[in-house]
């Protein structure tokens, strides 16, 4: 018994750490979010159902609608390249696997920031992009990409391919190979042992990296103010509207607890799925 | 034995610089048991892969009941492997696992059921379709590993040393298993194993590989009584490698440790040292050195050698028990 209790002294400060930095912000901003705005500035402690109510107007509605479909496209993309990806990476040899490591790695020692205006010089009016398809005689005119709903959609995939890449990586690496070779053994395709095996057994990657992209696809505001314009409008740039120019905090705070609500659905439906383990292949 | 069912002719194969196999050649009949025994590097999994189609030769040719399969993909050959390490789909339960061939193949759904409880039957798991494979015992999961390759009736079972990861007992147990098992299914097995016993035990014949090559081919009489070379009669019987003057010429003699007699009244022409002596599995040994320098090792069943380390003896062996072999 002495043992436990000296086990739990240890992680006292671990609960004071979270009580401070993680269940206090968050019980503030639900509170907040019941609140009423102030005349000027801040909020006054009178309780209403507002915020939410307003969430419900068409052009918030819309707004979380365009932003589930933005996280939706940009997710599809992510699996699309990011799975084979990382699927090859498991299979390369150590030296090879290093070196690709290494190539997702550096982008991360810019900041984020700054590769998103580097984007803005490839897409903007005569920028890289134009130079070279019009010089290949591709195309006649600018194509006016930036400032765009794919412009926003590719700077989303840019930014956060490597987090679907690590997670399929790090389940392919796990990967007993010899699985598939006991699968084309017993009469199965190329195609077919992938997909009752290979894919089968990745998955728990590919759900986590799922969680890991959609999710601050809906929040990620900056890549959508600075590749979409005003032209396409999150909920994280609603939030951060409200937060500064709007000075709406308790409205602010609101949809960040419908957002979070949100998320907290999609990881739930995430650890469902990957906590049956009575995935019974092709039964 | 009846025709040949499976031909290996002069397969060569080589990963980088090493070269794995140096032109083997084999006619395996249909229903036979054969096995590959050799250490770990001869060959012997490298053999296997190239049958199974998961491994391509780099010359030679493999024919299956007289078709060129050489080049055939893995999937479409009429070969099943049990593979050393199992390898059970975690993912799914052990009726999934052992349908997983038939399912493949498009079985109708209700041949599948009963083809694997039958398997499952016979692999002496009846009951078990609902458990994943975690939940199953080390000797469990090989009887699945056979249940769902021999479901599929192949021509050919692979079996790639399948008991190696078992304790003693249940190694003693399985190898009767299969046995009985190849005998009422008629298919043709192709086992390999790095241990004589097993192989002795269970084969029609044995095939010794060493270093890429096949050493000799024989019953396990053949084999045991008269091995072709130096390095046959040392895997098999353990044997003594000594080389001797016989009728004007030097001869390298396998004699087995059994054999070598010590202070017998007759066949007694040589004296040695012993160096060592050690009990061990119900069999004394006592190794000795001979004035030549070479050391050879004598063992009894029991402990009724009378003799001490330090001690001079006369020793030597039967003629007939020394058999000559390859250098």
């Amino acid at each position: 018994m002495k043992k436990h209790s000296k086990i739990w002294v240890s992680v006292i400060p671990l609960y004071i750490f979270t009580l401070i930095f993680v269940a206090g912000p968050l019980i503030y901003m639900i509170a907040l979010s019941f609140m009423t705005r102030a005349e000027v500035f801040g909020v006054v402690g009178e309780f209403t159902l507002d915020n939410y109510k307003k969430i419900f107007e068409p052009i918030y509605l819309k707004t979380f609608a365009e932003s589930l479909k933005l996280a939706f496209t940009s997710t599809i993309l992510i699996i699309l390249l990011g799975y084979p990806y990382g699927y090859f990476m498991a299979k390369l040899s150590s030296v090879w696997k290093k070196r690709m490591m290494a190539l997702l790695m550096i982008p991360f020692w810019t900041s984020a920031l700054i590769r998103l205006y580097g984007w803005i010089i490839i897409f903007r009016s005569n920028g890289v992009l134009d130079s070279v398809l019009m010089g290949l005689g591709i195309t006649k005119d600018p194509l006016k990409l930036l400032y765009t709903y794919p412009a926003v959609v590719v700077g989303m995939v840019y930014a956060l391919l490597p987090f679907m890449i690590l997670s399929v990586y790090s389940s392919a690496e796990k990967m007993d190979w010899s699985l598939v070779e006991a699968a084309r053994d017993l009469g199965a395709s190329p195609m077919k042992a992938f997909l009752t095996v290979t894919l089968k057994l990745t998955l728990p990657g590919l759900l986590s990296g799922v969680v890991l992209t959609f999710v601050p696809s809906m929040g990620l505001f900056f890549i959508a103010d600075i590749l979409g314009g005003n032209k396409v409008v999150l909920v994280g740039s609603i939030i951060q509207e409200q937060l500064t120019k709007g000075r709406n905090w308790p409205f602010a705070a609101a949809l960040s607890v419908v957002l979070m609500i949100m998320t907290s659905l999609i990881i739930g439906i995430y650890r469902k799925v990957t906590n049956t383990k009575d995935l019974e292949g092709l039964f | 034995m009846s025709e040949v069912l499976l031909d290996l002719v002069d397969i060569k194969k080589s990963f980088g610089d090493v070269e794995v196999l140096k032109g083997i050649s084999l006619g395996i009949h249909k229903g036979e048991f054969i096995t590959l025994l050799g250490s770990s590097g001869c060959g012997k999994t490298t053999t296997l892969r190239i049958i199974a189609g998961l491994e391509t030769p780099d010359s030679g040719k493999v024919l299956l009941d007289g078709k060129d399969i050489t080049d055939m993909e893995p999937h479409k050959r009429d070969v099943n492997t049990v593979f050393q390490n199992y390898a059970l789909f975690p993912h799914m339960t052990v009726a999934a696992n052992v349908g997983y061939g038939l399912k493949i193949r498009k079985v109708p759904k209700e041949t599948i059921a009963s083809e694997v409880e039958k398997a499952l039957q016979l692999v002496q798991l009846p009951g078990y379709d609902k458990r994943m494979p975690s939940e199953l015992s080390g000797g469990q999961r090989q009887r699945v590993a056979i249940a769902r390759a021999i479901v599929n009736h192949p021509q050919v079972l692979l079996l790639d040393e399948p008991l190696g990861a078992l304790d003693l007992q249940l190694r003693r147990q399985m190898q009767l298993e299969l046995k009985r098992l190849q005998k009422k299914l008629g298919i043709t097995f192709i086992y390999i194993t790095h241990d004589q016993e097993e192989a002795i035990n269970m084969s029609d014949r044995i095939v010794v590989m060493n270093e890429g090559v096949f050493e000799q081919i024989g019953t396990p009489d053949e084999v045991y009584n008269t091995p072709k070379s130096s390095f046959v009669a040392r895997f098999i019987g353990n044997a003594n490698i000594i080389t001797c003057q016989r009728d004007g010429r030097a001869v390298t003699l396998a004699v087995r440790s059994e054999n070598i007699l010590i202070n017998d009244p007759d066949n007694c022409p040589y004296t040695a040292t012993v160096l060592e002596k050690s009990f061990a599995g119900g069999m004394l040994r006592v190794v000795l050195r001979l004035q030549s320098g070479e050391e050879i090792v004598a063992s009894r069943h029991g402990i009724n050698i009378k003799t001490e380390v330090g001690e001079t003896v006369h020793t030597g062996w039967n003629p007939e028990h020394a058999v000559e072999v390859e250098e």
